[in-house]
């Protein structure tokens, strides 16, 4: 069993804490002149994506968390379950309502996600930061304004609503940040 | 790391500006004490013996050629005292030093393993008196308002209701707990008294302290006295030491310091025992300064972090923005 002590601690490592799979996102050096060294650690539960504060005494360990982040494409979603590819392995994953989690208003069949695995199980799925995504529906807007002001909502074809100008109509495809939700420009087909 | 990256490695973590500043202060600094009659001196970084601090960690190497086994070591200085308490033994009067100081392990944007270090006596002193003059270097130095002093059992009363002094584990642990977050108990579980002391200290005190003017916390439980002496306070004694916090920034640490040899060894040995159930080296015992200390005049002495009080005089976030290459790229 592979352990870190407070100072292997940095942004990225994965450990288990209270059970869970984190990965940590800050670690602090605290040390009075005399006396015990601590490390505040910023941590993020990967099932929950909470982020809490904890306190270790220098020298302290946590266990490392059998987690990867694997490149997969995103196959289909037969209703309760969406299925992934692993484009070297081939094999196939699918994953539930709590696992996708918000990513499925972002992912179109055959874009390349990446899925967290945690002890080979799926544990959350990132979108690729930009999809180009069609409009489904939006209203009509004014085509001559193209100074972008104001906006209107735009709904795409994964069920997912985006403020986009009102220059913008049904059936364009336009590029989208998935960390932000917002609209980035048009794009070509 | 990306190429464009790499090749900017080469330059300073510190503006230009700011090491003008940097070079400022410690000539407005060396000022001070000049006007003051406080002797400059310098004394040995590396040493045949270092501090027994269970929580410092040092530096060690060797003196040796190549290819000649060398059994010598030499210990970098965690700080300069107890080479200028042999000055002081041998009548030096008051003394001062700015220098490196080396502590292992120690890297976060208030820690570098190696950092600047001012050290400074005055004989005759008291823990209070002292107080008084670093509170005049700091109004020079960095234009704060006269600071303020409190008693580490005030501190403690004041945000957790409990005597540091008196406490017991089981007391410290039941009023802090209802102050640190739950999620904290299974971790902090092991801590003992002094941990606890220093946590709560650390973690909700600390960031309040001298946020209007600079804050000295003054007599310290007896179990954290360090090189300072004791007094007896009805029940207990209190160690005369104090801390100096400038907007939540530790910035110094002094004493009323002990001159005791027979006092003074029994610490040491305390501090070995501590570092062999911590499994940390075992330094050998400083045998000139203990021989020194029955020499030693009573006097305060103070350790100041000259990085910290670089950052807190150019408003910088961490101590990277006021070293010219800071250790991860030194």
């Amino acid at each position: 069993m592979t352990m870190y002590s407070t100072n292997e601690f940095k942004s990225g490592l994965k450990v288990m804490m209270d059970n869970d799979p984190c990965s940590i996102v800050e670690n602090e050096f605290v040390k009075p002149g005399k006396g015990q060294a601590f490390s505040r650690v910023k941590i993020r539960n990967l099932k929950t994506g909470r982020v809490i504060e904890r306190t270790f005494k220098s020298g302290d360990t946590l266990e490392a968390a059998d987690v990867m982040d694997v490149d997969m494409q995103y196959l289909y979603c037969d209703g309760s379950h969406w299925h992934f590819m692993s484009p070297e392995t081939f094999e196939q994953y699918a994953v539930d309502d709590t696992v996708i989690g918000d990513a499925k208003l972002w992912l179109k069949e055959q874009d390349t996600c990446i899925v967290t695995l945690w002890n080979g199980l799926p544990l959350s799925i990132m979108p690729p930061n930009f999809v180009t995504l069609k409009i489904i529906e939006t209203d009509p807007g004014m085509r001559g304004d193209t100074s972008g002001g104001g906006g209107k909502p735009a709904k795409l074809e994964t069920g997912a609503v985006v403020r986009v100008p009102l220059f913008i109509q049904t059936d364009e495809i336009i590029k989208v940040d998935t960390r932000t939700g917002t609209y980035v420009s048009r794009a070509k087909e | 790391m990306s190429l464009a990256q790499k090749s900017s490695g080469w330059r300073p973590s510190a503006s230009i500006n700011t090491l003008k500043q940097r070079a400022g202060i410690l000539s407005a600094l060396r000022h001070f004490f000049e006007k003051r009659g406080v002797l400059e001196v310098e004394t040995p970084q590396l040493s045949h013996a270092v501090g027994t601090d269970p929580f410092l960690h040092y530096f060690s190497t060797d003196f040796s050629l190549p290819n000649i086994p060398s059994t010598h070591m030499l210990y970098l200085q965690t700080s300069p005292e107890f080479a200028m308490k042999r000055l002081l033994a041998a009548h030096s009067g008051p003394i001062f030093q700015i220098c490196k100081a080396y502590r292992n392990g120690e890297v976060g944007h208030l820690h570098n393993p190696e950092f600047t270090l001012l050290e400074w006596y005055q004989p005759g002193f008291d823990h209070h008196a002292l107080i008084q003059d670093v509170d005049l270097l700091l109004q020079s130095v960095l234009h704060s308002q006269p600071g303020h002093s409190i008693s580490y059992q005030a501190l403690f009363e004041t945000h957790f209701h409990f005597n540091p002094h008196t406490a017991t584990l089981e007391e410290i642990r039941k009023k802090a707990l209802s102050r640190a977050h739950s999620w904290e108990n299974s971790l902090i579980d092991r801590f003992d008294k002094d941990t606890w002391l220093q946590y709560l200290l650390a973690t909700f005190i600390e960031p309040t302290l001298g946020q209007e003017s600079p804050c000295y916390v003054y007599d310290f439980p007896q179990s954290q006295a360090a090189l300072a002496r004791l007094r007896r306070e009805d029940t207990f004694f209190v160690a005369e030491r104090f801390e100096v916090y400038v907007k939540g920034i530790e910035l110094g640490n002094g004493f009323h310091e002990l001159c005791d040899p027979d006092e003074q060894k029994q610490r040491f040995l305390n501090d070995l025992q501590i570092r062999e159930t911590q499994r940390c080296p075992l330094p050998p015992l400083d045998q000139h300064f203990l021989a020194a200390l029955s020499s030693l005049p009573p006097c305060a002495g103070i350790a100041m972090g000259i990085d910290r009080l670089i950052m807190l005089a150019t408003q910088a976030s961490s101590i990277k923005e006021v070293l010219s290459f800071p250790f991860e790229n030194s």
